[in-house]
């Protein structure tokens, strides 16, 4: 199509673009769209996959899976209430701790508490700690922590005991030393991504904060983690959605046992953990079953995910709008 | 050369009986590092008047300005020879903590910058800080009226002070600054940002505030002096040395730095030889 033609001389510079400039134009549009879609299709295959396996289980067991406490290949009972409790309540222990460390070292590495050459070393040592096998950290779990917090455990079940966090003794693995192991292993994820959101906090904000008379622990707390929490808030969900998956650590520490306790040194189970320890030996009954189990942690990470998105995107909304 | 200026070309400012000097700045040298800022800048900031400073980009005016409330102690490598007296106490003197000095002298930036959290906690923000005992939501109502900004946003005081405009952006952080009453408020070119409706806006809040705070403006607008400052510091730079050394050519009433210059060096920036 000529586009101004009447007014044009034949000697300008400018031109309108080739039909190659178009064509490259068209195709990175296409190549992109194939990749999203191809993302989207994945994790569709991915559920109709597990999904259509599982539908003999569900058909059989229907929603009393979700809330049985046995599991007795034996019997033919299968209940696994006991590990999702487990998968959530080690996750959340996990990212209690694993969130105030991991948030504590992104302040303290991004918010000039040292050189920058010193901070560049101890980033870089948190982030190695993301690049440990999961079978080391089990390892580690077992013949180090373990051991390491027998006594105290022991002495807190003695002294506290009538506390239900404390109501049992430890007897090697259990909750305690698996979500430990496992707030390690999630801290690299929450360190990291928020120290990228601490860094994107404006300069402007803080040298607000600092000509208002705030000292450097007001300034930190009162503004610049308000002002970075959305960002906190994602480190914080993407470290709950990695502990909710952790299979060989947690089946070396959790102790695989199908138990529903508040207590933290009590052995317990996770989904992932079952998955892992049990499809070696599954039948082809047990299998549909343990893809129902292997539904239901997928349904539980894509759900604490698009909360977490749905709370981000909200708070983001609130700040700018007039609400 | 003139009857008012010393053998080293820095300026002396005549004694002036009406007002009290509340910041006395005699800047020697300022650096950044191995960069020598500023040099020879003695800027005395007097109660109850708006104190200008001009000058073309480099010329360390900013600098100065930031000076007088250890801002730029923030900034690696600052360093302050000279002294700076506020209320009889040298703010650089070895035992004052700037984070005090910051709590009584207040500032406005360049870009408005307030806090992503609501209006009302915006404005009280320095009064918890202080641990306040008075009434906040009284002293808050009150900085706004100051600052023009409550009959726009008394309604909504729990919305984001970000989902203001601009302007109103600016007129909140100007609240912010003057909810504490701190005896001097510094401003750092805080129209630069702004259009010029909102401009004309905060230039007359300027004037209203003086009243009752001392301010101190820097401004790239040789106007805007000539509208709100009582006295004008001219300050340009030289490159004499090699670096860029800004330093103070000339310090006066508003009118006389515009009207009748004292030094070349004015003249031709007043008359827009050079920006």
């Amino acid at each position: 199509m000529k586009v101004f033609e009447e007014a044009l001389t034949g000697e300008e510079i400018s031109g309108p673009p080739s039909k190659s400039d178009y064509l490259m134009d068209r195709s990175f549009r296409g190549i992109a769209m194939v990749c999203a879609w191809f993302i989207i299709g994945v994790v569709g295959l991915l559920l109709w996959e597990i999904g259509y396996k599982a539908i003999p289980a569900i058909r059989e067991y229907h929603l009393g899976f979700l809330t049985g406490t046995t599991w007795d290949v034996n019997k033919q009972v299968f209940g696994i209430l006991p590990e999702i409790w487990g998968t959530l309540y080690s996750s959340f222990l996990a990212l209690a701790i694993g969130g105030f460390f991991g948030v504590s070292m992104a302040i303290f590495l991004t918010q000039d508490f040292l050189p920058a050459r010193l901070a560049l070393v101890f980033r870089t040592i948190v982030d190695l700690l993301a690049a440990i096998p999961s079978v080391v950290y089990g390892f580690w779990g077992i013949f180090i922590v373990v051991p390491f917090i027998r006594p105290v455990a022991d002495w807190l079940n003695a002294e506290f005991g009538w506390i239900p966090f404390f109501s049992t003794t430890l007897s090697g693995p259990g909750m305690l030393p698996a979500s430990l192991v496992l707030a390690i292993m999630i801290l690299p994820t929450i360190a990291a991504v928020s120290q990228d959101a601490l860094r994107q906090v404006p300069y402007r904000i803080k040298e607000a904060a600092f000509g208002l008379g705030a000292t450097r622990w007001e300034a930190i707390l009162k503004v610049i983690l308000p002002t970075a929490s959305a960002g906190i808030f994602g480190a914080l969900v993407l470290g709950f959605g990695r502990a909710l998956g952790e299979t060989m650590a947690l089946a070396m520490l959790v102790g695989n046992s199908n138990q529903l306790s508040l207590s933290l040194f009590s052995p317990g189970n996770t989904l992932a953990a079952l998955l892992a320890l049990n499809f070696p030996e599954a039948g082809e009954r047990e299998i549909p079953i343990l893809m129902y189990a292997a539904l239901v942690l997928l349904l539980i990470t894509l759900a604490v995910n698009m909360i977490g998105t749905a709370i981000m995107s909200l708070s983001s909304r609130q700040m700018r709008s007039g609400k | 050369m003139k009857a008012n200026v010393n053998e080293q070309g820095n300026v002396k400012v005549k004694p002036d009986t009406q007002a009290k000097v509340v910041i006395d700045c005699k800047l020697d040298k300022v650096y950044y590092g191995d960069f020598l800022a500023v040099r020879d800048s003695h800027v005395p900031i007097k109660k109850g008047q708006i104190t200008g400073f001009i000058g073309p980009s480099g010329c360390g005016k900013s600098t100065v300005l930031r000076s007088l409330n250890r801002m730029n102690d923030l900034v690696q490598g600052f360093r302050f020879e000279g002294n700076v007296h506020f209320h009889g106490q040298d703010v650089y003197g070895s035992t004052v903590d700037p984070v005090v000095v910051r709590r009584y002298i207040g500032m406005v930036f360049q870009q408005p910058n307030p806090f992503a959290m609501s209006i009302f906690d915006n404005v009280a923000f320095g009064l918890r800080l202080n641990r306040f005992k008075g009434d906040v939501e009284e002293s808050v109502e009150k900085a706004l009226k100051k600052a023009a900004l409550w009959d726009e946003v008394k309604d909504k005081l729990k919305a984001s002070g970000l989902s203001l405009s601009g302007g109103q952006q600016q007129r909140l952080c100007i609240a912010r600054a003057i909810a504490t009453e701190p005896t001097v408020v510094l401003m750092d070119e805080p129209c630069s940002a702004l259009d010029p409706i909102a401009t004309r806006r905060i230039e007359e809040l300027m004037v209203e505030l003086k009243e009752k705070f001392t301010i101190a403006l820097v401004t790239h607008n040789m106007q805007q002096a000539t509208r709100v400052a009582d006295k004008t510091a001219f300050f340009s730079v030289d490159i004499s040395a090699g670096g860029r050394t800004g330093y103070l050519v000339e310090l006066g009433d508003t009118r006389q730095i515009f009207e009748d210059p004292q030094q070349q060096l004015t003249k031709e920036y007043i008359r827009g030889e050079f920006s």
